[in-house]
């Protein structure tokens, strides 16, 4: 195990990424640190979870378990899942509603916004035991964060100097929340998978628009995705989230084009469903994609595949395994039969999606060979080298070398050649 | 609601321990014979049903869509190579409505890689409702409540 600093990048443009990211313990540890608790912020949970006044959420800022509630003042409060007395686990629950969060072991209580408000026998009994005179419940409040919210959306820091959570957000991602959250939305519920791989290697996955059509053959070949249909990817000013869209049977092919795509083993016109009915879209923004995914640094993805909506939360469980933690939804304003069709879709994402429990198959596969290679990388060209900038092909992973450029400036790597980071740039 | 003879009981219970070796024999595309046409097959969390946000993971609500996962599962879809083996036991049969049967039964999946290396892959209980058609029992519904909400990794053969 390495101490997580001495690495190296020999590609300025981040077009190679050594193999160690993905399970150096030493590495791992020094990412909770200087990512997940770094001057950014982390997605926590959906405004439409905990509705009311007293309710709480158990979510994760990486590995570090938070709870996030509403207080009394309908105010949204958000601190690390920990006693301050002696470190247990506060919060057992993943959801519920409360007046406040007594821990089981002494009873020490806390209000909805962190406060310490209760020592039971603080004071001792006739006269023994009891607290020192020094201690002052004032200073043994919860560990709380920094919370913002956008559209309904909830995010933390750990940060007191992160940016505002508008300037991280930046343009394309704000524009499509905005989008995303037009209207009063419904949870449909949760999923969680345990996925065998390191938790950048999912994040990669969704800035890498290359392998869409590869090895989901579900969407190639039912029409939902394939590379030759129009579509593009739009980055914020620093390259570290990603918006990629694609349009529905927007395919301009040539009758050569589509010869190639069977050559190639991506497009099989022999297979058909005996009920279709999953695989219709209905364009209920009007701008005509069944393909929306939005990758928030570090560690969120909010999705529009076809007419389901979700969001997938990382939560890293270690440099060898991460878990994806699903929240589904639905507009409040649903037909019926729109709401049916979310429900048959389903059967594509999640886990047991027809188009999602590839990426984690790909995962393990990666984690499996890696070994303890140090002077071993990835290869990151497709789409070009040099400058990372907005894609215009899907044949495309330039964005995750966006990724990787803002990863090295958290960590403090450098990769060689490349210039240094302009202060005032992040 | 009454008592239900052992013969049909025997039935029931031959249909549920026939459905895992089906599964586990790799005999998938035998599996959407154990359900009638207008059926209801849902994987659901059991936690989900808890906070009365029944999200299934998932949702075919006729025949042609078991048959759509598996001719998926053999052609269009890359999941991890595995064998499956289920264990089904505590079966309780009770009649609802006239040739209709609530069957509750319990399992176990173990999935083994190709390392040879097998393991827990998940528990829960199936809440099925079985019709009796020609003489054979089939599922009308087989709702998979899923203890193991955690997904080890993927589901991609039945449960």
């Amino acid at each position: 195990m390495s101490d997580g600093t001495d690495l190296r990048w020999p590609a300025a443009d981040f077009s190679r990424v050594p193999y160690p990211v993905f399970n150096d313990p030493g590495i791992y540890a020094r990412e909770q640190e200087r990512v997940f608790q770094g001057p950014i912020w982390c997605y926590l949970a959906l405004e439409a979870e905990i509705p009311e006044i007293g309710d709480f959420k158990s979510t994760f800022i990486g590995d570090t378990p938070v709870v996030v509630n509403r207080n009394n003042d309908g105010v949204i409060h958000a601190f690390v899942n920990r006693c301050a007395h002696r470190g247990t686990m506060l919060v057992r629950e993943p959801f519920g509603t409360t007046q406040d969060h007594t821990c089981i072991y002494h009873h020490w209580c806390y209000d909805l916004a962190g406060n310490l408000i209760g020592v039971p026998f603080e004071r001792g009994i006739r006269g023994k035991g009891g607290m020192p005179e020094t201690f002052d419940k004032r200073n043994h409040g919860l560990q709380t964060l920094n919370v913002a919210t956008y559209r309904g959306v909830i995010f933390g820091s750990f940060s007191h100097e992160v940016e505002s959570l508008e300037s991280f957000l930046d343009k394309p991602n704000m524009e499509y929340l905005d989008t995303m959250f037009n209207r009063p939305i419904e949870i449909l519920g949760h999923w969680r998978q345990r996925i065998p791989g390191n938790w950048k290697f999912y994040f990669e996955n969704l800035m890498d628009s290359y392998h869409a059509g590869l090895l989901h053959q579900f969407q190639t070949t039912f029409g939902i995705m394939r590379t030759t249909q129009r579509g593009g990817s739009k980055m914020d000013r620093l390259k570290r989230h990603r918006v990629l869209f694609t349009v529905y049977d927007s395919d301009d092919l040539e009758a050569s084009d589509e010869q190639l795509l069977k050559n190639l083993g991506v497009y099989d016109d022999t297979l058909s469903l005996a009920d279709p009915s999953m695989i219709e879209f209905r364009d209920e923004v009007g701008d005509g994609c069944a393909i929306m995914m939005m990758a928030l640094f570090p560690s969120v993805i909010f999705q529009r595949l076809s007419n389901t909506l979700a969001t997938r939360q990382i939560r890293p469980r270690g440099p060898n395994e991460f878990e994806l933690n699903w929240t589904c939804f639905a507009y409040a304003d649903d037909d019926e039969a729109l709401r049916k069709l979310r429900l048959k879709q389903v059967n594509m994402i999640g886990p047991a999606g027809y188009v999602s429990i590839e990426d984690g198959e790909a995962g393990a596969l990666i984690q499996r060979v890696i070994g303890r290679e140090r002077d071993r990388y990835s290869v990151i060209e497709m789409g070009g080298l040099g400058p990372i900038e907005d894609p215009d092909s899907p044949l495309t992973e330039v964005p995750v070398r966006g990724f990787w450029r803002y990863y090295c400036h958290l960590m403090g790597y450098q990769a060689e050649g490349a210039p240094a980071w302009v202060p005032g740039e992040a | 609601m009454g008592h239900v003879n052992s013969d049909i009981v025997d039935r029931i219970v031959d249909l549920e321990h026939d459905y895992a070796h089906c599964i586990d024999d790799d005999r998938l595309e035998g599996w959407p014979d154990f359900f009638v046409e207008d059926c209801l097959y849902q994987i659901i969390p059991r936690e989900n049903l808890i906070r009365k946000t029944p999200l299934p993971i998932i949702y075919c609500d006729n025949k042609n869509m078991l048959r759509d996962r598996v001719v998926i599962l053999r052609k269009a879809l890359i999941y991890n190579i595995h064998y499956d083996r289920h264990v089904v036991g505590n079966v309780r049969v009770r009649e609802e409505d006239a040739g209709i049967f609530e069957v509750w039964a319990s399992f176990i999946a173990l999935q083994t890689d190709t390392e040879g290396e097998t393991s827990f892959f998940a528990s829960g209980k199936y809440e099925d409702k079985v019709v009796f058609v020609d003489g054979d029992a089939k599922f009308k519904h087989k709702i998979v409540i899923l203890d193991t909400a955690a997904v080890p990794n993927m589901i991609s053969t039945p449960l």
